[in-house]
């Protein structure tokens, strides 16, 4: 079903727009910076609602281990159909999460070219983490890393 | 025979509350606002793996009205208060349940609407209508 690729899509047509928006405004170099922020806002007003609905059933989480064992399971499968690869803590308040095959970056070829503009492509999914755990009473900062795959 | 329902944020300031009688409205906001202490104090309670759904039972007596207040905590830490009269039946813990998975579900819908915003009061017709549905009906 064409389900999964709307969203892509969607996402792709956010970026742009969003960019397209603050070039035509005239202003150039600070405002890579707004773009940013506009999509992550926009990431977290969504996680806050989404965590809502997935939460409704699931009993409370003890600890914040759990509440990330939760993101990485259920919310990721739920909003990126599959789980979280590898995440590591260093039990001091640091998580990291790695996704082998993130869906929203598929699409950009691999290799170095395009390194730089897939941090657009990753506020919006940054935002909405963030706003998932601030809904779940964390107060966070969420950044994201690209690497090149190795062939 | 819900007489009050109230929707409390994290923060620990209403988003919601509306009562049945309109006199009286004031003491049903300082009963609602007094349970919130005891929902605190189960939260912290937590340290076992349970279910979120907690059951208030205050049997608190009232000059001339015998009332029950039940509490009820979601994943978000925002708390729903309900305050039924107790004259008729006393144990009808499903009927209390059920209420509060209604009210679950319409104030997700209610955060889901993207013309809301997380911490403003509830305006939503819909929730209302809810919230209506089962005071009516109780009392």
């Amino acid at each position: 079903m064409a389900d999964d690729v709307l969203f892509e899509f969607l996402h792709m047509e956010m970026v742009s727009h969003i960019y397209k928006e603050q070039a035509s405004r005239g202003e150039m170099d600070k405002d890579r910076a707004t773009c940013v922020s506009a999509l992550e806002g926009m990431g977290f007003r969504v996680g806050q609602g989404l965590i809502e609905r997935f939460t409704k059933d699931s009993p409370s989480f003890k600890d914040d281990l759990d509440i990330m064992k939760f993101i990485c399971k259920d919310f990721w499968i739920n909003v990126f159909r599959k789980q979280i690869d590898n995440l590591r803590t260093n039990h001091q308040g640091t998580y990291v999460l790695q996704d082998n095959k993130f869906s929203l970056l598929t699409q950009l070829s691999s290799g170095k070219q395009y390194l730089e503009e897939a941090p657009k492509y990753l506020a919006y999914s940054c935002g909405l983490v963030r706003g998932a755990l601030s809904n779940l009473g964390m107060d966070c900062v969420v950044t994201a890393e690209v690497s090149p795959m190795p062939s | 025979m819900a007489v009050c329902i109230a929707v409390i944020a994290k923060e620990n300031y209403p988003l919601y509350i509306r009562s049945v009688p309109t006199q009286n409205e004031l003491k049903f906001h300082y009963t609602v606002h007094t349970s919130l202490d005891v929902v605190e104090e189960k939260i912290s309670a937590v340290g076992k793996a349970m279910a979120d759904q907690r059951e208030l039972y205050l049997g608190l007596l009232y000059p001339t009205e015998d009332y029950k207040v039940y509490g009820y905590v979601t994943n978000s830490k925002v708390k729903f208060v309900i305050v039924v009269d107790s004259s008729n039946t006393s144990l009808r813990d499903n009927e209390i349940r059920s209420m509060f998975r209604k009210l679950h579900n319409s104030f997700t819908d209610v955060m889901c609407n993207p013309f809301y915003n997380p911490g403003d009061t509830i305006q939503s017709k819909a929730f209302d209508g809810m919230v209506s549905a089962m005071m009516v009906q109780a009392s």
